[in-house]
């Protein structure tokens, strides 16, 4: 979710099979580097595979080009990437939140192989992800201070998760500004 | 498989999860939904060009994932080309082709002409015999004048006065049939689009939400990109949610300060 020169992304944090719940602390939120975030939901290998191999592209960019790669140019990276298995998909859909040049908030989603989705408000993705859709619509306000935006993101994520049953036993909300990076580990259901 | 981590792959698809996921669906993993488009899209000729229009809503399943989405994709400075379909083949295949006519052009040292741009789609869509899902409306003007192609997912194309595809299609096209007539001037051209892709905005539940339109003429292209907006969001209230500070039950913080990069630019050379 996007807020005045800030942006938040959050996950829960079950790793399940089907009803089963394996873990409740996988990591879905990973950090390409200090302004530039990815989220992936869906199967748990293809997350780890997919996660590490764009660390690796994002390294070698690094490398060539001394610098860290732009957000937009992350997202058409992304999306390559995913549409090259357009025949036998990775079964993720990524969320990417960065801040661009001027410190600009950036978010946008992908379906499994890659359309993106470019949004100035919000992004969701995952299996709450209709419940998401409807908390975010409505707890969305433009313009948030950091502060809010932490408080906002969290109660949307907590509702909708809430009413799944395939996410849940917690929630990690990291919200960036342009000086810091505040991860925050909160309290939910563990059910 | 490390060798496809030494280096960026060359290219086309790849097709080595097909197996992999061939048994996962075995298994009971559900494939999850592609974006499609919905969509409603519309072309048509009038006297001194082409008018292109498309609906701005993008669908995964039944829910509306993005309400405000360009269907209208660059192809050269006098071509656009609207697709209608799964979301990531228009995106791709309008963006290889309008790569490829760019080479061409730097090659040619020419304008792009239409039949080219629908020459390389109808390939290109043919060698994947409908399996890349990309219906697309193409018009543009070039040096032979203006022209207007369907191109379907199979390969095959259609060249027509005036051209509707996507879900929303029989709506707009019932518009059309009745409201065209040749030799229509900007404005007509304009509102006629307007009109037949409202149709399949209001009548189509896979269409929705804005109106964009793109116009273009002999040396000149318009993209009104949010032409109309005739569906605005009334609900929301001023006020908004506001939530305390605190409000959330937090069991763990962790703030890290981001220090400024610091640009390293060239220094002496290192003293012997």
């Amino acid at each position: 979710m996007v807020g005045k020169n800030c942006f938040a992304i959050a996950s829960d944090r079950r790793l399940g099979v089907q009803l089963q719940t394996v873990a409740t602390d996988f990591q879905r939120v990973f950090k390409i580097h200090d302004k530039l975030y990815i989220g992936l939901s869906g199967l748990a290998t293809d997350v780890q595979t997919l996660y590490q191999r764009l660390v690796f592209r994002h390294k070698l960019y690094q490398l060539r080009e001394e610098r860290d790669m732009k957000p937009q140019t992350f997202a058409s990276l992304v999306s390559a990437l995913l549409y090259e298995k357009r025949f036998g998909p990775y079964f993720c859909q990524p969320v990417i939140a960065g801040l661009g040049e001027d410190n600009e908030p950036f978010i946008c989603t992908m379906d499994c192989i890659g359309a993106k989705e470019l949004a100035k408000d919000f992004v969701v993705s995952g299996t709450a992800s209709e419940s998401l859709y409807g908390a975010c619509e409505s707890m969305y306000k433009p313009n948030m201070e950091p502060e809010e935006l932490f408080e906002t993101v969290s109660q949307a994520l907590q509702a909708s998760v809430d009413r799944d049953c395939l996410s849940g036993w917690g929630g990690y909300v990291l919200v960036v500004t342009p000086t810091e990076i505040q991860e925050r580990v909160i309290k939910g259901r563990m059910d | 498989m490390t060798g496809a981590m030494d280096l960026p792959p060359k290219g086309g698809f790849s097709y080595d999860y097909c197996r992999r996921n061939a048994m996962l669906a075995d298994k009971g993993l559900k494939m999850p939904g592609f974006l499609k488009t919905g969509t409603t899209i519309v072309g048509l000729v009038f006297q001194d060009g082409v008018v292109l229009g498309a609906d701005t809503r993008a669908t995964e399943g039944p829910i509306v994932a993005d309400k405000n989405c360009e269907k209208i994709h660059f192809m050269a400075p006098n071509i656009y080309c609207c697709g209608a379909g799964t979301a990531a083949d228009t995106e791709a295949v309008t963006d290889m082709v309008s790569s490829q006519l760019q080479l061409h052009r730097y090659a040619t040292g020419r304008e792009s002409r239409v039949v080219t741009a629908l020459t390389l789609l109808k390939s290109h869509l043919f060698s994947y015999q409908g399996h890349v899902s990309a219906a697309l409306v193409l018009g543009g003007v070039d040096v032979t004048g203006p022209h207007l192609h369907t191109v379907y997912p199979h390969g095959s194309t259609d060249t027509l006065p005036f051209a509707t595809m996507g879900s929303g299609s029989l709506a707009a096209m019932s518009v059309f049939e009745s409201q065209y007539k040749e030799g229509l001037t900007r404005e007509e051209g304009i509102k006629l689009v307007a009109d037949a892709i409202r149709a399949g905005i209001f009548n189509d539940l896979g269409s929705g939400s804005n109106v964009d339109v793109c116009v273009i003429t002999k040396g000149k292209t318009e993209y009104l990109r949010n032409h109309q907006l005739p569906n605005p969001r009334t609900y929301a209230s001023s006020k908004g949610y506001s939530f305390t500070k605190g409000q959330t039950e937090v069991l763990y913080t962790k703030i890290t300060q981001l220090k400024p990069k610091v640009e390293v630019t060239e220094g002496d050379a290192m003293e012997e």
